[in-house]
């Protein structure tokens, strides 16, 4: 898939931060929330918490929804997708196939045998 | 309907008219979302069932709003766990905006249980389905087998 840079720059600068982790964290836990009841949770100021929301807007890892008066906010999981196939997945691969080959040859039972 | 809610969204460089023609076109879909795929005349009131390779209904629904290429909305229901079933109806509401060369897709998936196994159960799904889509639609092949 071929990525457009800023975008990917965005979403690992978004993550770069204990914090926003920790929102992430939170709206997993519970989804949907308002920033009232996010800051309850968080030992920041009420502007922090709006600040690191908008990054995590931004890098497409947070949506929000209007309901009523209120404002949701909603972990968005499709970027963190795109990252476990373009940086996990492929790297992932050879490693388990390598493991595999291991243990078949540790525990004699190849086709070598 | 919205004790158990969750959504995705998507930057997808097409156009909302394809973007469109890929969530309700029988064979687009099954490129994308794994083998199965969506069976309706996607027009307010028609009915709607998603449908395993095997020939199996997987959910079964109806089509409540139809505005294409903006907005579709779809009464969800799961056919083939019990426990989903028993929940009853969601809500799935594709949402479709342009947003500068790209286009942003919106899914907003519903019910009124709270902790949904549904809901928890689609949250897991979703991702996958929206990134192979994107991917077919912006490279032509999907990433996920």
């Amino acid at each position: 898939m071929p990525e457009r840079v800023d975008d990917t720059d965005l979403l690992f600068k978004a993550l770069a931060d204990p914090n926003r982790r920790k929102l992430l964290d939170l709206l997993h836990a519970s989804d949907g929330r308002t920033l009232g009841e996010l800051c309850g949770h968080l030992d920041m100021t009420r502007q922090a918490v709006t600040q690191h929301l908008g990054v995590l807007e931004t890098a497409n890892l947070v949506a929000t929804r209007r309901q009523g008066r209120e404002k949701l906010h909603f972990l968005n999981p499709v970027p963190l997708q795109e990252i476990y196939e373009r940086w996990i997945a492929k790297f992932e691969k050879p490693r388990l196939k390598a493991l595999h080959e291991l243990k078949r040859r540790l525990e004699g039972n190849g086709d070598h045998d | 309907m919205t004790k158990s809610t969750f959504v995705y969204v998507s930057y997808i460089r097409t156009t909302p008219e394809k973007l469109w023609s890929a969530l309700t076109d029988a064979e687009f879909i099954k490129q994308y979302w794994f083998g199965v795929t969506g069976d309706s005349q996607w027009t307010p009131g028609s009915p709607w069932r998603l449908v395993f390779p095997d020939g199996r209904v997987a959910d079964s629904g109806e089509i409540l709003e139809a505005d294409p290429p903006r907005r579709l909305v779809i009464k969800w229901r799961n056919e083939f766990m019990p426990e989903m079933h028993a929940e009853g109806y969601g809500l799935c509401v594709f949402e479709i905006e342009p947003a500068g060369e790209a286009v942003k897709l919106s899914i907003t998936h519903s019910n009124d249980h709270e902790n949904s196994k549904f809901i928890a159960a689609v949250s897991g799904g979703w991702p996958r389905i929206i990134s192979n889509l994107k991917s077919l639609l912006e490279t032509g092949a999907v990433v996920l087998k």
